[in-house]
């Protein structure tokens, strides 16, 4: 399912901007909260990865064969949202930071960890979504 | 300091977010490139340019501006997870293996690229 319209406009980046720096806030309150140890696992970059992915897949389960919404929820939340909830460039540099720091376990856990954990929660997130909305 | 950070994140965030969309529909509709090769060009570049700002040792206000604001939400990792996934349930594996490593391989190495030049 594609998350980004074929049009661009105004109001869909703007929509996609708001979206981003509320995920973003909320990313940044989460490592506030939870912050990371140095040779540890990042546990709060991998909770709002796992997250993320689920609500990913949540949204795609709700969005299938739903016309009637509106045309700026989609990116408002998909991109916009969970795109800035999650990250990659924290998880790379994480686990580069654990590599060179020799905690290779801990930077082999982190992302094997995140990519399992994440295409699970994604999978979670379908089936979840499906039977709450099972469609019309 | 925090309420600054705070607005510094929202900021970069707020251009990072809309930069990835541009770079999503422009390799996707512009290039004629699938969907996970634009957010496999995010995630390489957000992590060469993380690697940069993390490596030259920034931080406070710069560091939550183009850290954790811009290049957090230039990349992404639920569109990723989406993509494999997609790809593994509709029986696609060379897809869904080969975004999973290309997205290790690349990323993790402009990372570690972008943290040692600026380290």
């Amino acid at each position: 399912m594609a998350l980004v319209p074929a049009r661009l406009d105004g109001a869909l980046l703007g929509t996609v901007a708001l979206g981003g720096a509320i995920g973003s806030l909320g990313r940044w309150a989460v490592g506030l909260a939870l912050p990371h140890i140095p040779g540890t696992v990042p546990w709060a970059t991998l909770l709002v990865n796992v997250t993320g992915a689920f609500a990913m897949g949540m949204l795609v389960a709700f969005l299938v064969d739903r016309p009637g919404v509106h045309r700026l929820a989609r990116p408002f939340i998909g991109v916009g949202v969970l795109g800035g909830w999650t990250t990659f460039s924290a998880l790379a540099v994480e686990t580069v930071q654990l590599g060179e720091t020799h905690h290779v376990q801990e930077a082999l856990a982190y992302v094997t960890g995140t990519f399992l954990l994440g295409t699970l929660a994604v999978a979670g997130g379908t089936t979840l979504g499906r039977r709450v909305w099972p469609g019309p | 300091m925090t309420a600054v950070h705070a607005l510094l994140v929202a900021l970069g965030a707020a251009v990072g977010a809309p930069a990835r969309m541009l770079v999503g529909q422009w390799a996707r509709d512009r290039a004629g490139l699938p969907t996970p090769a634009g957010t496999l060009a995010v995630n390489v570049a957000g992590s060469l340019a993380l690697g940069a700002v993390v490596g030259s040792g920034v931080d406070g206000g710069w560091l939550a501006l183009v850290g954790t604001g811009f290049c957090g939400a230039f990349t992404t990792f639920s569109s990723l997870a989406l993509e494999v996934w997609d790809a593994m349930a509709e029986g696609r594996r060379v897809e869904s293996a080969g975004t999973v490593g290309l997205s290790l391989v690349l990323g993790l190495g402009a990372a570690a690229l972008g943290y040692l030049v600026a380290g």
